[in-house]
């Protein structure tokens, strides 16, 4: 009896609770789908009177957001890609093979992720503008193609490798490369989709880093174009918020195809050795 | 193994690492240390174009920011949101992984999923959101609110409410992760712990307290110095929906940094600015970490 009521409170709590953490995102959408001006009456409309894609439609046409779409599909896949190769080959070598300096290397990269990335960001600014990629999309991408995360990921997993099967390889005359390509990869496949998808939604995020790099409008990413519109469009509540879903959608459903592999890499960021 | 393995696995290793060192060395640390000798020039928006023009002042852009009013309330304001917004969210990020960890819920990955889905927004796109929902007269907060018969709060347009509205966003938008490693921290507790408290008459509350809270120490750590590092830098919020104001409510020191560096290109002010942010995580985490030792 106890139990049923304290079950009854606790699945009370818990869907509030999950009310409140949508409630935004439910009236994002929603806002989106109304005729222009009603966001702004009072009182403040739920959902829409009428439903209208007007919005979307003049996000592509009037407003051409198309370009900005490209560009961020753009640099989150290519960081993905980079950062996956990288990291992955990096994240092995610490953990499986036995070279000169690996601890203190590690050791060092790790002591590093106290350090803010805005402590070289004004350097790393002068420094691509000396290698003539400011205001370009390598720019943009340069940040997400090596990280000290994604490294400590790779090594974590890569531990529960066996030398033997390793070794084995070795005995028969397998170069390293091909070791890692055809025995290593293969095992690391749930870890490198976590990795994918942690790169990608934040190299789809950002917006601090392709603020400063890019310059000419026609190259922002999406959040730096929405952050840029809406301070033109202020009074177009409806117009905005067809853009912020949008620009949410992607990541939104990246994670729910995804969601196993991503919240398992949250975790393992926990598990410190 | 053998000479000749050692010396190849030794070769293969260096290879490996090479290009992941080569980017973060060239992208990261290279840049993180010419920061530091920026911080010690006077370059400006002429040394942009004529890197030879700038030259070395020693401490002087320390100094001046140090002297720089603006900067003292743009710390006060960052350590406001760290000091409040960080408690508030780890509280949050622990009651809502408890919630999800009862035994008696049911569809716990649903409710686990729905409270992480903020975290992988883009920043940008809510942040627009949660200012019309802010907005005093057509904010659905302010509806809300007046429907429980408390007047409208100009939320982002009054210094005094500015900043407790960021803060409630970066709980809104943060929270799951933590709870997330909340989540994994909790699992690792031994059953056999909990039915031990309970054979001795242990209630629910003492068996939170002498049980989970002791066992969540080190999860607690490492999500108190994860969080307190993001927060310190804290930017895109106001940059989208306060630009710093009313009144530099909420201008922030990266936001400082950000507008010195970038729109006025006094990045030798800029680069000082960082470094002595970063002096002041590095003693945040030194703190904790000492805090933490002293509870144990």
């Amino acid at each position: 009896m106890r139990k049923t009521l304290t079950a009854t409170v606790l699945h009370a709590v818990l869907v509030v609770g999950a009310l409140l953490t949508l409630a935004p995102l439910l009236w994002m959408v929603s806002a989106s789908l109304m005729p222009a001006g009603d966001a702004n009456s009072f009182p403040p409309p739920l959902l829409p009177r009428a439903v209208t894609f007007q919005h979307y439609a003049d996000l592509f046409t009037r407003l051409r957001l198309t370009r900005h779409l490209t560009n961020s599909a753009l640099v989150s896949v290519s960081a993905t890609f980079v950062s996956l190769v990288v990291n992955s080959m990096a994240g092995y070598a610490f953990a499986k093979l036995r070279f000169q300096g690996r601890e203190r290397v590690f050791r060092t990269l790790l002591a590093a992720i106290v350090i803010p990335a805005q402590v070289g960001m004004l350097p790393l600014f002068l420094l691509l503008k000396a290698m003539g990629l400011v205001n370009t999309m390598v720019g943009v991408v340069v940040p997400f193609m090596a990280g000290v995360f994604g490294i400590f990921m790779i090594r974590q997993y890569a531990l529960s490798i066996p030398d033997d099967m390793l070794d084995a390889a070795r005995v028969d005359g397998t170069g390293e490369l091909r070791i890692f390509w055809t025995i290593v990869v293969p095992v690391l496949r749930p870890i490198l989709v976590t990795l994918a998808v942690f790169t990608f939604l934040s190299a789809w995020n950002d917006f601090m880093w392709p603020l400063i790099v890019l310059s000419d409008e026609a190259k922002y990413t999406l959040p730096v174009a929405l952050a840029s519109l809406a301070g033109e469009h202020v009074q177009d509540t409806e117009l905005m918020m067809a853009g912020s879903v949008l620009t949410v959608l992607p990541v939104v459903i990246l994670f729910v195809a995804l969601q196993r592999a991503y919240i398992r890499g949250v975790m393992m960021g926990s598990v410190k050795g | 193994m053998s000479r000749a393995l050692e010396s190849r696995q030794n070769r293969a290793g260096w290879a490996f690492v090479t290009p992941a060192l080569a980017l973060i060395g060239v992208f990261f640390f290279v840049p993180v240390l010419g920061g530091l000798v920026l911080s010690f020039t006077d370059f400006d928006v002429y040394a942009i174009g004529q890197p030879e023009v700038a030259r070395f002042v020693g401490l002087q852009n320390y100094a001046e920011v140090l002297a720089n009013p603006l900067f003292w309330k743009a710390l006060g304001n960052t350590l406001v949101f760290v000091l409040a917004g960080g408690p508030l969210s780890v509280i949050t990020s622990l009651v809502a992984a408890l919630l999800v960890s009862s035994k008696l819920v049911r569809f716990p990955g649903l409710f686990r999923s729905i409270f992480f889905m903020p975290v992988v927004t883009t920043l940008v796109a809510v942040a627009i959101a949660w200012r019309y929902l802010y907005h005093s007269q057509y904010g659905l907060l302010n509806r809300a609110l007046g429907l429980a018969g408390i007047h409208p709060v100009d939320w982002l347009g009054d210094p005094h409410w500015a900043m407790p509205a960021i803060i409630l966003l970066a709980v809104w938008k943060n929270f799951g992760y933590n709870m997330l490693i909340f989540i994994a921290g909790l699992q690792s507790i031994p059953e056999e712990m909990y039915e031990a408290a309970e054979l001795d008459g242990a209630s629910a509350w003492s068996r939170f307290v002498h049980v989970t809270l002791p066992n969540l120490a080190p999860t607690f750590l490492f999500v108190g110095v994860m969080t307190m590092l993001g927060q310190f830098q804290l930017f895109s919020e106001p940059y989208v929906m306060t630009q710093g104001g009313p009144l530099k409510a909420t201008t922030t020191v990266v936001l400082l940094m950000y507008e010195e560096g970038f729109r006025w290109w006094r990045m030798g002010t800029a680069a000082a600015i960082a470094f002595v942010l970063f002096v002041i995580m590095l003693l945040g985490t030194m703190l904790q970490m000492r805090l933490q030792r002293e509870q144990r």
